[in-house]
């Protein structure tokens, strides 16, 4: 889209009928590397892509924990993401803190909505620049839900944002219906399957990609590298080797089990 | 010329006229709650008497109360902190309600909520003169705690309040036993109930019974 003279303030509408300054900060999450989000009815799977500075540096974490039954997954402005994951860990502990329960993810997502919106209604705010997308679980089971930066929010069967999202996005939908009733660990080979997808060309490897789950019976926690790449080696045909992994630091996760890590530390892999 | 002005007392600690603005002794004040997890649910049960000092005052007060779908929440001390915490527990429950997701607000939460505000209150040196009984049943699984004035709270699988601690528990403590019927489980109350009648100067001999059963989630009580 090209510039206009309605576009400067988020506050002012154009005669269409549009707020460009939200309509640009939605652009701003399609620049972002990719995230994507799928679930069943008893779990979420949300995977990123690794996406580097330089060679040189670590990678940028995308995927967040907020709490053990929702984690979030972003992109766009890396810098709001985490601003917003943290009101997030906030709101969820305020209250499990009083209720002694978890915060239903749906609640949670709307509180969220409602803090974007405030951005778009006032001069001297500007619109969160990241799309996210919310796992979780409720009463009535596993949740996606995307919350954009215009402060709407949708629920999903799976999805993808970010770039080159759409290529998943076309792999997503010719599968989504069975998503339902898959399995856990189909639900974790059709996230990586969709990154794939995003890479278009590039050899998929366990160090390109982070990818977490969370469950009824399991706590939010990311997959260690060698699980991912035990996934990717089903259907690669020609095992990647695995010396980038030296460099990176080590994964806290536990290995998935039916009933979940207790006490599982919040380290994304190759974290610094 | 006379007017008034709001009285700012200022720090309840420093200042000795603000005391007027907190707690100090309950006036009128409900007697025990006894309360019991029974096979299908929670049964709950108390007089409907409230004393003014030594005064049996009022005959008709109900010291039950339904919370949203699933608790029942029941109260001995200061009748008027009663009420204000119904309001309290009103509004927590209409915005629940109001979320219309699905998602709604049990027994366990509801007791955690109310464990905050009486500590807080508490913190404060402005308590809600109450002893709180909460059952209730959500998901198939019911729940019973307590909370005191001073935040203390804790679940069991029976509990009373005031004398009732004194002269209902013991009771419970040797009949009580998992998977007692509905009907055993009127039997054990009325047989608390009835002890306390005799020995708390307190109780009335008008009762009130509130149970929630797992299946329906229904309430029901007879005067």
């Amino acid at each position: 889209m090209f510039r206009n003279q309605y576009d400067t303030d988020v506050t002012t509408w154009s005669p269409t009928g549009r707020l460009f300054q939200v309509e640009y900060a939605m652009e701003a999450v399609k620049q972002g590397s990719a995230a994507i989000g799928l679930r069943s009815r008893s779990h979420v799977v949300l995977a990123c892509v690794n996406k580097a500075q330089s060679e040189l540096s670590s990678h940028q974490r995308k995927i967040f924990k907020v709490d053990d039954h929702i984690g979030v997954a972003i992109a766009g402005l890396t810098a709001d993401g985490r601003v917003l994951s943290r009101y997030m860990r906030s709101e969820s502990i305020n209250h499990s803190f009083t209720y002694e329960s978890p915060l239903p993810v749906g609640r949670l997502v709307v509180r969220l909505a409602d803090k974007a919106q405030v951005c778009t209604q006032w001069s001297w705010k500007r619109p969160y620049g990241v799309g996210l997308l919310v796992g979780g679980l409720d009463e009535s089971g596993a949740h996606l839900y995307y919350n954009c930066p215009s402060g709407n929010y949708f629920e999903y069967q799976a999805f993808a944002i970010g770039s080159r999202s759409q290529a998943a996005k076309t792999y997503l939908e010719r599968r989504f219906e069975n998503f339902k009733e898959s399995s856990r660990e189909e639900l974790i080979k059709d996230a990586i399957l969709a990154i794939r997808e995003t890479l278009q060309g590039e050899t998929l490897k366990s160090s390109l990609c982070t990818v977490s789950v969370l469950g009824v019976d399991e706590p939010f926690h990311f997959l260690d590298q060698e699980s991912i790449q035990k996934v990717i080696d089903t259907f690669e045909k020609v095992p990647e080797d695995e010396e980038d992994n030296a460099g990176e630091a080590e994964i806290g996760a536990v290995a998935p089990a039916e009933q979940g890590g207790s006490g599982d530390q919040d380290l994304a892999p190759m974290e610094m | 010329m006379t007017f008034t002005i709001p009285i700012d007392n200022g720090d309840a600690v420093k200042n000795a006229e603000a005391d007027s603005q907190r707690t100090l002794y309950p006036y009128v004040t409900g007697t025990s709650i006894v309360a019991i997890k029974y096979k299908d649910g929670v049964l709950m049960a108390s007089d409907m008497g409230g004393s003014y000092g030594s005064t049996l005052r009022y005959k008709n007060i109900e010291r039950m109360k339904a919370i949203g779908k699933h608790s029942l929440l029941g109260a001995s001390g200061e009748i008027s902190d009663f009420q204000e915490i119904l309001r309290y527990l009103d509004e927590l429950i209409l915005n629940d309600n109001m979320w219309d997701d699905g998602n709604s607000l049990g027994p366990k939460e509801v007791h955690n909520y109310l464990t905050r505000v009486m500590y807080n209150r508490r913190n404060k040196f402005n308590p809600l003169w109450n002893t709180l009984v909460l059952g209730g049943v959500k998901n198939g699984e019911s729940y019973l705690g307590m909370v005191s004035m001073i935040g203390v709270s804790f679940e069991d699988n029976h509990v009373a309040t005031g004398f009732g601690n004194h002269l209902a528990r013991p009771i419970l403590r040797d009949e009580w036993h998992a998977d007692l019927s509905f009907e055993e489980g009127v039997k054990l109350l009325e047989k608390c109930m009835r002890v306390l009648l005799y020995r708390d100067r307190s109780a009335i001999n008008k009762f009130q019974r509130r149970s929630l059963k797992k299946a329906l989630q229904s309430l029901s009580h007879t005067p």
